[in-house]
Order: C-alpha cells, then structure tokens, then sequence
C-alpha cells in the first residue's frame, strides 16, 4: 500500500513537471500596433517608418540599433578604419546566417550595395549612400554598379571605399538601405520576394504570415545568431490607421504596445495609466518654411524674425500640442553626439520680450493695424496642423496685427504645391534618418532642388556643407556644420516650432523597453513576464 | 427570361467601357502622382520610377495598354502597396468585406422586414411610433459616431466583445451591428410604407374575406408585393455593403476592401482605383440586373420577352 501510494505521488510529481515544463515552452506572443500598413517590405525600397520597425525585427545589417537607439555590431562583428577615413574593413560574424541556413557573406553585402544604388531598384534612400565611392553618379546613371566603392576581399571580409572621410559611416550603416538582401530568392522571385514563404532574412525573425491591413506575424529565426538571447517566440504586427482605436484597443488589452498615443488622450493616459505611458524625445523637427521667392517675406528677413519672435512656444506646446513636445529655438535637434545646439539669439528672452522686439521690427517693415501684413499658411489635413495654425494665427494677431488665411490641402496636393513652391508660408516637418546634422542642414543647400522648398540660396552656407563634408577632423566638422546652422536660423527661411515626442503607450508586461531618440525599438531585447 | 438576362449583360458592356474610360482620365486630373513623398527623390531616380511603371508614356497610350491588360486578366500592381497585385489586395480583401456585409444585410432584412410588418399591421399605433423613431435614429446617427461608442460599451466598459481586428467570431458581432443599423431602418421604413398600400389592396382583402389565417395571408400574399420596393433598395445597397464600409473597416481594423475605395484614391494609387472601381461597377450591374430579374419572380404581372 505505501509503495503503491509513494509511487503515485512520484506519478504525479512527474505529470506535474511534465505540464510545467511544457507550459514554459508555451509560445510569448508580443502584439504591437504599427501605425499605417507597409507600402513594402523590401528594405532597399522602403521609406516609412511602420515599415522600418518590421524590417528592423527581420534582417541585420553590419550594424544594427542598440536598445538605446545608438549603432551597434550587427552582422559584423569588428571593424577597421583605414587613418584617413576612407577605408572601412568590416569583419562579418562566423555565424552569421540566412533563415535558411546559408552563411551570410561579403557578396551579399556586395550584391544588396550595388541593387541599392542601382537606378533599376528606383530606391528613396539611395542617396543616403552618396558617401560611398561612385555611389551618386551610379544613382544618376552615369556609371555601371560595379563601379561601387564596395568589395568582398573574402567571404566574411567587406571592404568599403568612401569618397571623402565619413564620420557619421557607422550610423549611415544601422539604415536598412545598406542592409542585404538573399541575391538567390530576390533573383529566382523578383518582385514575388518579400512574401511569406518565399523571402529569406537574416535578422532575429523570419515573414510566417501577411495579411494586407490585418496583421504581419514574425517567427523566430532559428538561424540567427543570438537567437538565444531572443525571448520573444512571435511578434504580430498591427496596421492601426485611427489612433484612437489602436489606444482603445491597448485598454481593451488587445494589444501591448501602440505605435503613438491621441493627443487628447494624453492628460488621461498620464493619470490613469502612469506606468503604460511613455514620452521620450524623437528625432525631429516641426516648422513652418517660407517661401523665399514671395515677397514680401522673401527679402525682409526682420518681418521674418518678427513672425518667429511672435509665436508663444510655451503655450503651444502646453496648452494646444500637450504632448510634452519642446518649444524649438534651433533646427536640428537635441541628441546629435559631438554637436552642440545652435538655438536663435531670442531663445533666451521671455515671451514678452519677444513680442516687443516683434513689434518693432514688424513696424520698421512699415506694417501697421491700418496696413497689415497678409499671410497665407498652407498645412496638409489634419486637426492637429489645423490646431496649431489657428493658435499661431491668433498669436500672430493679437501681437502684431497679422491678417493669417488658413489653406488646407490633401496630402498629395500639399506636396504638390511645396514642391511647385505654390505657398506663402507651409507647415512642415523634418524627422532624421541618421544621427547627424547634415541629415537637417543638407536639406536647405541651395543645389537640393524641390527638397529645398524655401529655396534658400546663401553661398556661405553652401560652402561650409561643402567643406564640412570633405572634412577629415570630426570635431572640426561638427565646428563647421554648426556655424552653417548659425547662418542658416540668422537668414530664418524657417521657423522652428517644436521638436518631436515619441509616445507610446507600453504593457507593463513588456520588459527592456528603452526609450531612444531614433524610435526604433526592436523586439529582439524585449521580453515579456 | 434567360435570354433576357443575356441580352441584358451585354448592353452592359458600353457601360462598363465608359466607366473605366471616365475612372482612368479623371483620376489623373488631380494634382500629385503616386510617388510624390515628402523625402523628395532625384531626378533620376524618379524617371527610372516612372518608365518602370509606364507612367511617362502618353495618356491614351497608357489607356490602351490597361485594357490590353486587364482583358488578360491583369489588373497590374499597386502602386502604393508595392509588393501586392491589385488583383492580389482585392481577391483576398473581398470574402472579408463580402462576410460583413453579407451579414448585415441579412441581419438588417430580417428585423428590418419584421420591424417594417409588424408596424404597417399596427399602423398609427404605440408600436408603428416606436418603430419609426428607431429607424429615424438608425437612419439620422452617422457610423462614425455608432462605431466607437459600440467598442467603448461592449469593448472597453463591459468587455463582452473585442475592440477591433479580426480572425475569431467575436471580431464579427459589432461590425456587423455598426453596419447594419443603418439598414435595418431603411428596410422597416421602405416595407412598412409598401406593407401599408399593398394591405389595402383587393386581393388581399379577398384573402382575409376567404377566411384565410392573418399570417398566410401576410406572409403568402401581402409580402410578395410588398418586397418590391424593398427589392429595388436592396440592389445596389448590397453592392455598396459588400464591397465594404470604410469607416467601419478602419474602426475596427478589418483587412477589408472598402477602405481601398478611400484610400487609393488619396494615395494616387491609380491601378488599385481603378481595379476597385471596375469590381464595384461590375457588382452594381449585376445586382441591378438580379433584382430586375426578382421582380419578375415577385409579380407575376412583370413579363420579360
């Protein structure tokens, strides 16, 4: 009787290991709301950010973001920098791998390069590549592909030439433009290779599923290299176009991380939701750009100030944005490594300073209550850019006197008339790819074509790009881009406004969430509890 | 009848040829291509886009080139969607919308049917007002407004029902409701209005001084003429919600093709618009022809030859 007994006790100790060894090995499933659905998952041909975030969990690229948003090894495990900065030797990992099982080599890295900067791929980010040598005249057609500074010394060596010293390279390669692609399934699939079942990634997940404007489900990757250190088994992906309804749906628990938060949800989330609630700083800019090629705002740049000096920042942001957003006295934002911020001469005056100097300088223009200045602001739809042009509006007349019509357009016809240069004044925004100034600044040279909508046109300014792109000594460089900035907010072809928050609303479940200012949060260091 | 229907079909197709013509040339009147981003692209680079995707060739040249194509079957790719076929985003979007919709019409016709009966019998009664108030407010509350406060009740208050997405049957319940509402009221309206007129009529009051059961003479005779207004409502309401509802699509996050009516359109996406737009012209003419076909199945007075 008691052996019987003891061995149905060990029976059941036994059954029970069993159902908890297999409850550890039941999947984690991380849900994540993403904003609008991807236009694609080809990497070399992407632009926006939902889908950036997907292709960020798929592949690897010689570098890859680190928790808080700054470079770190990826696919290469080492790397050697040639004393004049032209020459970038990457040692790949060993294990390094494909979804398949194939090794990820050199010519990979050579084969995506080159399909990168091929006029054939018609790729957006092409030019962020422009540093390596030959890299814009094969994207201007001038030269064949194989003219690209890039070579497979051996399997798991790239050598990478650049035409003049780089020193923001190391960032430039964490963008998925630079990233491979498996040359046999994009050849044997052509445009088919992006679909579940037929691509091959080498990053932490691998495409099991895609449902257009449902769900985008990711497996883990048995081949990745760290796959150890990857906790979560599956993470899907969920085009949330209404806000509103992804934040209802983080409530209802149906998801556990949402791409953005509603704004007039935001003093609810900070009360009732403390510890969901996440707002960090993002890379980028809004502002208005002013048409330089309309007078009278294009030759008057102290009716220009005035407009810049009579917008209350502050109060924007506290009582019309409140999404914690910072008021902006510069154009490039806070978080660029070795860059020190150029903030306009009036960022340390109070408001009310501020709209003295306006008033006089808006007077020495020759404007007064009985002849006002007439402005124009063309914004794309949205209540948000409607909000904060009537604010502004308002601002600009009760200080000054200013008579603001409001135009809004489509977003297709917005772009449309920016690039016609069809505006008085347009609300824009600048959100950065890589951790850079140049990233900001470039924008405005006078050679950027419909990029540089104000059509700002300062030879000074031009040259010091110029030189701080040749330049070799980085803290040099950092020196010349920030006196290019001083020029560029002394002229004001635009007025900063306010610089960008990332909001999210994160499960408390979610472990290893780190804020950082590129947004880009990548599954592979989360967990859940 | 059949010949009628053939015959029908194929005067539908001048239709369907000025449909696509006027869908092709209006669609690039408006100002902004599909490649306009606000990353602005080389000079190059965009020309290489435009010559993949045929767009650098003359208009009536593109036009003939599309039709070559699409009577191949071949409705080309999305140009916002790069890496679907138009035919790829509407075959597999269609059974989601088609499942919704399908359902909320049934829903809608069966209690809207019933409503719309039950309050022509007590005309000018307590339940007539209450019937027409209910549809009056079906009719009036935008889906834009019965959508989200659905999901705040049932979703986030009492938590019976999910939010939004879809896969399970319980994803099913309140789109279904958010779309059906408003038909349920147009139907009891339309019925209860021809329910009143065919009840005064000499058959029908021949039926009841035969002595038949109210409910025969409801159901078997009444009902028959009095779904022909219904009918005529029905058809192209039926193309309208099959092919989806935007708002509730994008409420409730269903993988639907109404959304691509919108959407395609504001993203310049002229191979998708005008994909969406065949398949809806296709639909309306064949439920118009369907419901001109029932009338004859309906009154035995309508004769085709």
């Amino acid at each position: 009787m008691t052996m019987a007994f003891t061995r149905l006790r060990l029976a059941a100790i036994a059954g029970a290991f069993a159902l908890a060894a297999t409850g550890a090995q039941a999947e984690t499933v991380l849900h994540r709301g993403n904003g609008a659905e991807p236009e694609t998952l080809d990497h070399h041909k992407s632009t926006g950010v939902t889908e950036a975030n997907i292709i960020y969990d798929l592949q690897e690229g010689l570098l890859v973001f680190s928790p808080n948003g700054e470079p770190a090894p990826g696919a290469a495990e080492s790397w050697d920098i040639s004393d004049d900065g032209k020459v970038y030797t990457f040692h790949l990992r060993a294990d390094a791998k494909w979804s398949n099982g194939d090794d990820v080599t050199a010519e990979d890295f050579v084969y995506s390069l080159r399909r990168a900067v091929d006029p054939a791929t018609a790729s957006d980010y092409a030019p962020i590549l422009g540093p390596i040598l030959n890299a814009e005249d094969i994207i201007a057609g001038k030269m064949p592909t194989d003219q690209l500074g890039a070579e497979a010394v051996d399997a798991k060596t790239l050598k990478v030439t650049l035409k003049a010293s780089t020193p923001y390279f190391l960032g430039l390669m964490v963008h998925h433009i630079s990233w491979p692609v498996h040359k046999a399934t994009v050849e044997k699939f052509g445009a088919d290779w992006t679909k579940p079942g037929n691509m091959v990634s080498d990053g932490p997940y691998m495409l099991a599923e895609w449902v257009p404007q449902s769900k985008i489900v990711l497996k883990k990757n048995p081949y990745f290299h760290d796959a150890a250190n990857v906790k979560i088994d599956t993470v899907i992906y969920y085009p949330t176009e209404d806000i509103g309804e992804e934040f209802k749906r983080f409530r209802a628990g149906e998801l556990d991380m949402t791409y953005s938060v509603p704004t007039d949800q935001v003093k609810w989330a900070e009360k009732n939701m403390p510890n969901e609630y996440r707002n960090s700083p993002y890379f980028g800019t809004y502002y208005y750009v002013i048409n330089l090629t309309r007078e009278p705002l294009a030759s008057n740049v102290n009716l220009r100030k005035a407009l810049a000096l009579a917008i209350d920042r502050d109060l924007l942001v506290n009582k019309i944005t409140q999404g914690g957003e910072q008021p902006a006295y510069e154009w490039v934002p806070p978080g660029v490594p070795g860059y020190e911020q150029q903030p306009v001469d009036f960022a340390s005056m109070t408001q009310k300073e501020r709209n003295e100097l306006a008033k006089k300088l808006y007077a020495e223009a020759g404007y007064s209550a009985d002849n006002p200045l007439k402005v124009q602001v063309l914004h794309n739809t949205s209540e948000r850019h409607r909000k904060i042009a009537i604010a502004i509006a308002s601002m600009w007349k009760k200080t000054l006197g200013v008579d603001m019509t409001l135009t809004n357009q489509e977003w297709k016809v917005y772009l449309d008339s920016r690039d016609k240069k069809d505006f008085q004044i347009a609300r824009a925004a600048w959100i950065g790819d890589y951790m850079d100034a140049s990233n900001f600044l470039d924008l405005f040279v006078s050679t950027a074509g419909e990029r540089n909508d104000a059509g700002y046109n300062n030879p000074k300014f031009d040259e010091l790009l110029n030189a701080a792109s040749l330049n070799p000594d980085p803290a040099a460089r950092q020196k010349q881009l920030e006196e290019a900035e001083r020029i560029f907010l002394t002229d004001l072809p635009i007025i900063p406004i306010y610089h960008y928050r990332n909001l999210n609303m994160i499960s408390t479940k979610v472990k290893g969430w780190v804020p950082n200012v590129m947004g880009f949060n990548l599954t592979r260091y989360l967990s859940l509890e | 009848m059949f010949q009628y229907a053939i015959r029908r079909l194929f005067g539908t197709l001048p239709t369907l040829l000025l449909i696509i013509a006027l869908a092709f040339f209006m669609m690039r009147l408006a100002p902004g291509g599909p490649f306009d981003k606000e990353r602005k692209v080389t000079a190059e680079v965009e020309a290489n886009l435009m010559a993949a995707y045929h767009l650098d060739e003359p208009l009536p040249m593109q036009f003939v080139r599309y039709l070559g194509n699409i009577l191949r079957g071949d409705f080309g790719p999305s140009f916002q969607y790069k890496d679907f076929t138009v035919t790829e985003l509407i075959w597999g979007g269609f059974p989601t919308s088609l499942k919704i919709g399908g359902m909320a019409i049934l829903l809608a016709a069966m209690i809207g049917l019933t409503l719309g009966t039950l309050a022509a019998l007590k005309q000018n009664s307590a339940i007539d007002y209450a019937v027409m108030a209910l549809a009056m407010t079906g009719i009036t509350i935008p889906n834009f407004v019965v959508a989200p406060v659905l999901t705040l009740v049932f979703g986030l208050w009492l938590s019976w029902l999910p939010v939004g997405g879809w896969g399970s049957w319980s994803q099913v319940i309140l789109p279904t409701v958010a779309l059906g509402l408003p038909q349920i009221a147009a139907i009891a309206r339309l019925t209860r209005g021809s329910m009143i007129e065919v009840l005064r009529s000499n058959y029908v009051r021949t039926a009841r001084a035969k002595g038949l059961p109210e409910h025969i003479a409801i159901t078997r005779h009444a009902m028959r003429a009095a779904m022909v207004p219904v009918v005529s409502y029905m058809g192209p309401a039926v193309a309208g919600i099959i092919t989806g509802s935007v708002i509730i699509e994008q409420i409730f996050s269903i993988p639907g093709i109404g959304r691509y009516f919108v959407q395609a359109a504001l993203n310049r996406d002229y191979t998708l618009v005008m994909g969406v737009t065949i398949f809806y012209g296709l639909l309306i003419i064949l439920f118009n022809l369907a419901v001109d076909l029932m009338y004859g199945l309906l009154d035995p007075r309508v004769r085709y030859d």
